[in-house]
């Protein structure tokens, strides 16, 4: 894969334009909150120099490995699992349905009852967030199997392993990894939004704590961008993963 | 996939009833066992929510939560739909514009809290903007995406009946994307829910949401914690499942596939 | 030597289409590539045309330059004494399959075109047409229950309500089984002798071409140039056991070897 970065004049114009309008209306407004464009700048300046910006990033981005380790080796299995039998789903289908529009803030009191203020709470509402997308990612995977492959396979002979790890997770994974970069950037946003309730560190708490200690704008619009840039990169990452040759055989265009 | 046997009609119903109870009992036995006295048992979040109902509190909140959502998912809609259709149209619109929102879309619309105060004050105005910016991205890349799958052999049809520009969009791109829409929609609806309880957990001082936080925070209240998070399921599925018998109309209908 | 219908003849019918030296090239990898080149030949009114060629030769983006779809890099298309600059109503192309509009029932489909008209003249024709195509009860129906041989005729239909001048059709029976696609042959004839409007049909079916058309136009490949117009002078309906209708297949199929050895 070329690592050629194609860098477009035309986008890369209209955010010029954007930033221009945007200075360009807080210079009319003298004296308001809200930053400009280079003050902005120079605030993540000031984060990188303090280092401060790569202790947060680090921090926020260790809750969310963790959150979407576990929500990952929890949810694909069992997802895995219940969507092959259909008894199973239809047991668990209702109750999984209820659950999965509870936003994982909502889990905050009883995150907190559970594991108190701090990192475990953090992690266990990114956990939450993650798990039940995946788990019905996974069950939908397993649906979309073409029952051909199915019937291949028992018509090898093939022992469970075997088809487990020959017919059932070629079939699935290309869907799984979608499923997966979705449910990344989930994780990245309620990450951002959990630490704004519950933690002390992180991005998220950067964007609250600056403006509860002294109204520094600037420094929540900053963390604001951060949070946008690393997600994208977070996003980009997954899609390379996407491309790689084992799983690219099920997108038949582009 | 892989059953013993087909499934007949009943059990359709006796699984799952199956595994409430057993969820229920599990609960149950989990708050006996651990002699918790803050953690609520199944009883005690049924005797909270009948509580909340009896106080009239409930609908209130429910109403709040619920008219935010609709505000603010149906003003992304209406300036999301005709966005979106508009950069599915003209690529190289899209490739202009597309970078920022890729840029914008990853920040939870909860950071934006602060800036949301800023431009509208603390209340129902700010939690509006939130909902209106979780729902507003989904709406236009599923409008983007929507319009640009849309196969040739349909705009060239429509040229060939002599469609205008206009017409073409209307009578033929937009029946065209519509199920892609719908499902954009359905999306963006779930998200805006997601966003709601949490803007109000922070924003405001109506809603589901803040009836979890307040609940907490004045008296350790979980029995109300927990029945308003079942509460705030069922509401969302429900949301969710109306919007799905939307895709059962015929004029979409074509564009979903069926599982049997 | 090739029997084109040459411009010398005295017009019998008026002429509807005019081709004229059309070529085709386009860009790929920086390099041109030729796929029509000096494409030349008349059509009259209410005649029936077969333009066969091998998969991939060229033929598909000739009927989309004479649908106007494409503009030729050189040479120009001229109907009714007009030279073509875009898609027309009075000209329209039916596609191999897809081509239905899903969201409409076959009534909305069959009339899309029809919205200048008064309702109650819509209505009428619209009826007319589902009636010929013979999906009498299927008015309200979605194309996505109806077989792929009621969607195709289902575009036929939508074509032909608008009144054109001329039908063009892709392979349109392409995507059919052979028992189905000798039924819908039948009846795209009786359609086009109570209608008589003017044909165009590409398809690489020989049998096809020998069984519908007046004039069979053969294309060779890599580039496209017309190799012979054959005439088909059988009297409809036509035996397809006939020894005539052998010799003229016969014919085509020599054609189309001599296309390969190009």
């Amino acid at each position: 894969m070329r690592l050629k970065l194609h860098v477009q004049p035309r986008p890369l114009l209209f955010i010029g334009v954007l930033l221009i309008c945007w200075q360009i209306a807080i210079n009319r407004h003298p004296g308001q909150l809200l930053p400009g464009p280079l003050s902005v700048l120079r605030a993540i300046g000031d984060l990188m120099h303090s280092g401060l910006l790569l202790k947060y990033i680090v921090a926020s981005l260790f809750r969310v490995t963790w959150g979407f380790a576990l929500g990952a080796s929890l949810g694909i299995p069992l997802g895995l699992a219940i969507g092959w039998n259909r008894r199973a789903e239809m047991a668990l289908n209702p109750l999984i349905q209820i659950f999965r529009p509870i936003s994982p803030l909502a889990w905050i009191p009883v995150a907190i009852l559970w594991f108190g203020v701090g990192d475990m709470a953090a992690v266990f509402l990114i956990f939450v967030g993650c798990f039940f997308p995946l788990l019905l990612t996974a069950m939908s995977a397993v649906h979309n199997i073409p029952a051909l492959y199915i019937d291949a396979g028992r018509n090898f002979g093939l022992s469970p392993f075997a088809f487990v790890s020959r017919v059932l997770y070629p079939a699935v994974a290309p869907q799984l990894v979608v499923g997966m970069r979705i449910t990344l950037g989930i994780a990245w946003l309620v990450v951002v939004a959990a630490e704004m309730i519950a933690v002390n560190s992180g991005l998220g708490f950067l964007i609250v704590d600056a403006r509860n200690a002294g109204n520094r704008y600037d420094l929540v619009v900053a963390g604001m961008v951060i949070i946008g840039a690393i997600g994208l990169l977070l996003d980009l990452g997954m899609r390379s993963l996407e491309r790689v040759k084992s799983f690219r055989w099920s997108y038949s265009e582009d | 996939m892989n059953s013993l046997s087909k499934p007949r009609n009943w059990e359709k119903y006796f699984w799952p009833v199956l595994a409430a109870a057993l969820l229920f009992a599990i609960w149950h036995y989990c708050v006996v066992w651990t002699g918790t006295n803050i953690f609520p048992s199944p009883l005690d979040v049924e005797k909270g929510m009948a509580e909340l109902l009896h106080k009239g509190v409930l609908w209130d909140d429910i109403g709040d939560s619920v008219r935010r959502v609709a505000v603010g998912f149906g003003a992304a809609a209406v300036t999301g739909i005709p966005l979106g259709l508009t950069l599915g149209l003209y690529p190289a619109a899209n490739q202009m514009v597309n970078p920022v929102l890729q840029i914008l879309r990853p920040i939870s619309p909860i950071a934006w809290i602060p800036i949301a105060i800023i431009l509208f004050g603390v209340g129902d105005r700010a939690a509006v903007f939130l909902i209106f910016l979780g729902a507003f991205f989904p709406i236009v890349l599923a409008c983007v995406s929507g319009v640009s799958s849309v196969p040739s052999i349909f705009q060239r049809t429509g040229r060939n009946f002599g469609l205008s520009s206009t017409q073409l969009l209307a009578r033929v791109v937009f029946p065209a994307a519509l199920p892609q829409i719908l499902i954009g929609l359905r999306i963006a609806l779930g998200i805006a829910w997601v966003v709601v309880v949490a803007a109000e957990m922070i924003a405001v001082e109506s809603g589901l949401g803040y009836l979890v936080i307040d609940s907490r925070n004045s008296g350790k209240r979980y029995d109300l914690v927990i029945a308003a998070m079942l509460l705030i399921g069922v509401i969302g599925l429900i949301l969710d499942l109306g919007f799905r018998s939307l895709e059962g109309l015929p004029s979409v209908r074509w564009g979903f596939r069926h599982e049997s | 030597m090739s029997l084109t219908n040459a411009a010398n003849t005295p017009a019998v019918a008026a002429m509807k289409l005019r081709a004229e030296q059309l070529c085709v090239a386009f860009e790929r990898d920086s390099k041109s590539v030729s796929v029509l080149e000096d494409i030349t030949f008349d059509i009259s009114d209410g005649e029936f045309i077969c333009i066969v060629g091998r998969s991939g030769c060229g033929k598909s983006t000739l009927l989309n330059v004479l649908a106007g779809f494409l503009a030729p890099t050189s040479g120009s298309v001229i109907i009714d004494g007009e030279p073509v600059h875009g898609p027309d109503p009075r000209r329209i192309l039916v596609f191999q399959e897809h081509g239905v509009f899903p969201w409409l029932t076959v009534e909305g489909n069959i009339g899309f075109g029809l919205s200048k008209l008064p309702r109650a003249e819509r209505e009428h024709r619209v009826a007319h047409y589902v009636q010929m195509i013979g999906l009498q009860g299927f008015e309200r129906t979605y194309p996505s229950d109806l077989s792929g041989g009621m969607k195709q005729r289902l575009q036929v239909a939508r074509a032909l309500a608008v009144n054109p001048d001329i039908l063009y059709l892709d392979e349109a029976f392409g995507a059919l089984d052979s028992i189905t696609r000798l039924a819908m042959r039948k009846e795209l004839l009786r359609i086009w002798q109570t209608e008589r409007r003017t044909i165009i049909f590409v398809t690489h079916d020989i049998d096809e071409a020998v069984q519908l058309a007046d004039r069979v136009v053969v294309l060779s490949s890599n580039p496209a140039r017309i190799e012979d117009i054959l005439t088909i002078d059988i009297r409809r309906p036509r035996n397809i056991s006939s020894p005539h209708y052998l010799e003229l297949r016969d014919k085509l199929l020599e054609q189309i070897g001599q296309a390969y050895t190009v």
